[in-house]
Formats: C-alpha cells, structure tokens, sequence
C-alpha cells in the first residue's frame, strides 16, 4: 500500500469530485490499540451488522442485493451481502483480495453460472426484475446488464463489429443504424475522433487504452440498465487508467455504474458511494465522502487510509 | 567474457555436465539432419525418376493400359479432386461440428470424454481397415465399386483429424471472447459461431487442409470402395478412378513405359502434397492472432 503522501500526489488537481484524505493524526488514537470489532466477528466467523449510511431510497435503486449468499463448491465466498445501488450514481466495491467483490459483481449478470458448482441463496433485483428467481432469461437479463472485465477483451473483428455486436445478435442489419448506433457509442466512450477513420480495421491493433474505451462503448451501445465494470483500469497505464476515470465520470450521467476497484483513491476519484467489503461480507457502505472522510467504522477508516488490508 | 570465464576454475563434475550438454546437442543435431537427408532422397530420386516421364500427355490422356503406350492419368488427377470434394462434403461439417461439441460443451464430461478418445482410436486405425470397412458398409449394400463408397471411405478418415484438431484450436481462444460475448447477451450458439469459431478460423483451416493432404494420398480405403476406371468420370455411382490407385496399377505393371507414368504420378501427387504442406503453413502463420 503506498503512503498518504503520494496517494495524494497521484491525484490530478483538476478532479473537481477529488476527496483529499485527512493526514493522519497520529495523537487523535493510536492505531494498535484500536479494535476492529466488524472485522474480528467476520473472521471469527459470527453474525456482525455492517455500517450503512442512509444514502439509497430504495424506490431509487437500480440493483437491489437482498441477503445474497454464493457458495463455489464448498466454500462460501459471499454471506448473505445486501446493497442498494443508486440509479445515476456510480458506486465502488472496495476491498483486499479475495473480499468478493468481483464475484460480487460478477453474480449480477450470473457471469458466476459458468462456473461448476456454484450455488446461491439470497435475492438480486435489477430494475425490479429478478435475477435468480424461477424462470429468469439469463440472455435477457445480460442484454440489459453491461460489463467491462478486468483485461479489455476486444473480439478479433474490425472496431466496429466489435461496438455494433449486442446489435448483431439481436438480428439488427440495417446499416444505417448500425452505423448511427456504432457513432454515438464511441463518441459516449471518448474513443470516435480516434478511430472514425478506420473503423474497419482490427480492434487488435488499439492501444490497450483505447481497447477498453472500445469494451465500454460496446457495453453501453443499447444502453443497459447498469454497467459494471470489473477493474477496467488494473491492466492500463497511469494516463489510460486517468481517460478511463474521466470517462466513467462522464458515462455516469447516462448511466448507472458498479465498478470494482483495488484502488482507493480510484474509488474516491470516480464513486458516489462506495462499499468497503471483507471475507464475503459488507462491512460499510455510505456515500464515497463520508466513507473516505468520517468512517463509522475504525476498520474502514483504516483500511482506505492504508493502514489495514 | 571469454578470457574471464575460462579463468574461472570449474569441478570434474561441472566439467562432464559440460561435455554431456555438448555431446547431446551434437546427436539431436545429427538425428535432425538423418530426417532431413531420408526426406532429400525420396525428392530427389522422385524428381530424377519422374521428372522426365511427366509430359503434357499425363494431364491430358487417359490411361490405356498399353505396354508402349500408356497415355496419361488426367481421369485420376479429375477423380481425386472430386473424390476430394466429395469427402470434404461429409467429412469437413462433421468434423468441425463435432470438435465444437467437444470443446464448447465441457459439462457433458461422460460424453465428450469417450467420443474424444474414440476420435484418437479412430485416427490411428490403419487405412487398409478403413477400406475393407468400407467395402463391408458401403460397397456391398451400394451393390459395387463406387465414388460415393469412396468418398464415405475418406470422410471416415477425415472426420476424427479435423474434429481433433478443431477441439484443439478452440480451447486455444481465449476465455475472456466468450465470457465477453456472452456478457452481451449472446446465447451460447452465438458466442459460438460469431465470436469463438471466426477468431481461430485460420487454424481450424490449417486442420481442415492437414485432413485433405492425408486423404489426397490414402490408396488402401479406394482400392476396396471406389474401385479402379480407366474412364473420365464424374459420376459418383459408378467405380470411381483416383490417382493413387492408377499410380499401384501403372506401378504393378511390367513395362517400363507402365513405371515411368507411375513415376510422374508420384511426382505429381507429392508436388501437390508440398504445395499444399506450404499453403497450411502460410495460413496458419498468417492465423495467429496476439489477445492484446
């Protein structure tokens, strides 16, 4: 974990949304003696109550997590997890490694299905809709659920079958349409002054970069209802990883956004609202100012000042 | 760099190491160039033996059997390709459907395993097998010798290389096309067929085209299922001229004339076979794509 100093070092001045940290006051409570009461009952592996801010109206939630439990064959990597996420507003899992948050993430568009032996228990709504219940369309239920993975995964297509693809498998021919729809996308996705000019050369041949700007505008060209992005920037460079957060900024005015990140101080760049979460359980979830700034919880406070985790 | 480390003192031990490392790379070089000459041979004594009996007539002329006179092979070149094409016709939808099945479908496990080994069973059995098979399943309830029967024959041998090799080159595209398409909401046969297939598609030709070269040259399976015509044909029902078989029947032949066709029909077919061997290696050098 990097020191606060070059955390905040690393943080552009031009984000208007930037949450500077508080230095530490090492007179305020000493660290060791403090106690993660939240944290010991998780390992200890007894029932504990995570912190929620008041901050979702649950009428105003897109994604509803209700008492969500997943199991990979034996082993249990989420405990009855519940979350409202806001509509509009862009909401971050953090957590160490292993916290669950990806598979997290991954549940709500039942990416996780792929897996052998994985079971569930609990309730997932998106926009009203189930999501495990009898009878759900997988494929219907991931038409509206966007997602970006962890490596920009562009087909080996030209960029713009790549972007009008969700369209091509809805049996969409027109190429007027396409067309219009491949535009706007990568004009949402900051990436059409770049490539207008050979969009029918290979997707391969984009920079890493630009590559996930392509993912992004190929998940949002039929506009889902969520988006989730499962660590978009962890395989870019500084500069690439700063337009990706710009463009997740901008997105999110049309969009609402889950994004996974290992990276704290991403998270306060580009959430509204963050959930901190350990060993498959929530520990606090509040808006990204009060999480980052007035934890309720000393766990928290500690871990998104580096000092835990 | 030399002078220092000749300098340095090494133990017996690190010196027989040395010398062990040396002697086995002079006997791996040695064994590489025993395959190089075999294979230089055979193309050259092809090329001295053959070189001269391959005339305009052995495109053009039709085999006549005569001890002076033997004409030329234009019937089997016309047969094999059809034979060819007809076999690619069964073997290559089979083959590649099946090989999809086989890497696309992984949760059938009690299923897919014995048809995988079965497949591996099946591209080792000996072609004479495959011929007198053949006769039994197809010559015989056809009521004799015929291109279809041959056809069957090669599509049988085709059928378990390309859907092995087709499993191979899918399990080599990367996991994260398919989970990203089907995060799109694309079903499965989607994902199949727009994303996974089209991104090895060069490879699954390179198995596609390493199929044709084995059965461009099988004799066995068709001197049991297509029979042997000295006609130009293109009609599947009757027997059926290829070019390996009139090659055995020139070969077998007593009359130098009779060989030296043999030999152009040799030189011909493994001049198609390296043109075909170059044609798999450009395509599949040109198939390799780098995920990012």
């Amino acid at each position: 974990m990097t020191s606060l100093d070059t955390n905040k070092a690393s943080m552009p001045p031009s984000q208007s949304n930037q949450v500077l940290l508080r230095p530490i006051d090492m007179t305020e409570r000493a660290p060791q003696a403090r106690r993660y009461e939240v944290i010991e009952a998780i390992r200890a592996n007894r029932e504990h109550t995570p912190s929620i801010h008041q901050i979702v109206d649950p009428k105003d939630s897109v994604l509803s997590i209700r008492g969500f439990s997943l199991w990979y064959s034996k082993s249990q990597a989420l405990h009855k997890v519940s979350l409202e996420i806001a509509r509009g507003r862009v909401t971050a899992l953090i957590g160490p490694s292993g916290c669950g948050k990806s598979t997290l993430l991954r549940s709500v568009n039942r990416l996780n299905d792929l897996i052998d032996g994985v079971r569930v228990d609990g309730s997932m709504n998106v926009s009203g809709q189930s999501v495990y219940g009898p009878g759900v369309d997988v494929i219907d239920l991931r038409k509206r659920v966007g997602m970006v993975f962890q490596k920009p995964n562009p087909f080996p297509t030209s960029i713009f079958e790549n972007v009008v693809y969700r369209l091509r498998i809805d049996g969409v021919r027109s190429r007027s349409t396409l067309r219009d729809a491949c535009e706007s996308a990568l004009r949402s996705a900051a990436l059409w002054d770049e490539v207008k000019d050979r969009l029918d050369q290979s997707a391969m041949g984009l920079s890493g970069g630009q590559q996930q700007r392509l993912c992004i505008a190929r998940a949002i060209v039929a506009d889902p209802a969520l988006l989730l992005l499962d660590e978009p920037c962890s395989a870019l460079d500084p500069i690439a990883t700063l337009r990706i957060e710009e463009l997740i900024r901008e997105i999110s005015r049309r969009y609402t956004v889950l994004i996974v990140t290992h990276n704290m101080q991403q998270a306060a760049r580009v959430s509204d609202a963050t959930a901190f979460m350990y060993l498959g359980r929530l520990v606090e979830y509040g808006p990204t100012r009060a999480i980052f700034q007035v934890p309720k919880l000393p766990e928290t406070e500690d871990y998104v000042s580096g000092r835990f985790g | 760099m030399i002078i220092t480390t000749a300098l340095i003192h090494r133990t017996p031990y690190q010196r027989f190491t040395r010398a062990t490392s040396a002697v086995m790379a002079c006997i791996c070089v040695a064994f590489a160039a025993m395959i190089l000459a075999i294979l230089a041979m055979v193309v050259v004594y092809l090329f001295t033996r053959g070189f001269n009996a391959v005339s305009l007539d052995f495109f053009t002329k039709l085999p006549t059997g005569d001890q002076t006179n033997p004409g030329g092979m234009l019937n089997g070149l016309v047969g094999t390709g059809v034979l060819i094409a007809l076999a690619s016709a069964f073997g290559i939808p089979f083959g590649v459907l099946a090989g999809i099945y086989l890497s696309e479908y992984p949760d059938d496990r009690w299923f897919t395993g014995p048809v995988r080994f079965i497949c591996d069973v099946l591209a080792g059995v000996p072609s004479i097998v495959v011929g007198i098979l053949g006769y039994e399943l197809l010559v015989v309830p056809l009521g004799g010798y015929s291109g279809w029967a041959g056809a069957g024959a090669l599509a049988f041998i085709m059928i378990p290389i390309v859907a092995r090799t087709t499993e191979e080159m899918l399990r080599l595209v990367p996991r994260a096309y398919r989970e990203g398409s089907l995060a799109l909401g694309a079903t499965k046969a989607q994902t199949i067929f727009r994303v996974v297939l089209p991104s090895a598609t060069g490879s699954v030709i390179t198995g596609i085209l390493l199929a044709l070269a084995r059965i461009a040259g099988e004799t066995a399976p068709l001197l049991f299922t297509a029979g042997y015509s000295r006609l130009l044909t293109t009609n599947p029902n009757e027997p059926f001229p290829s070019l390996t078989i009139q090659i055995y029947q020139a070969s077998q032949n007593a009359s130098p004339a009779q060989q030296n066709l043999a030999w152009a029909g040799m030189l011909v077919l493994v001049t198609c076979f390296l043109i075909l061997s170059a044609a798999i290696r450009f395509v599949a050098s040109r198939s390799i794509r780098t995920p990012s």
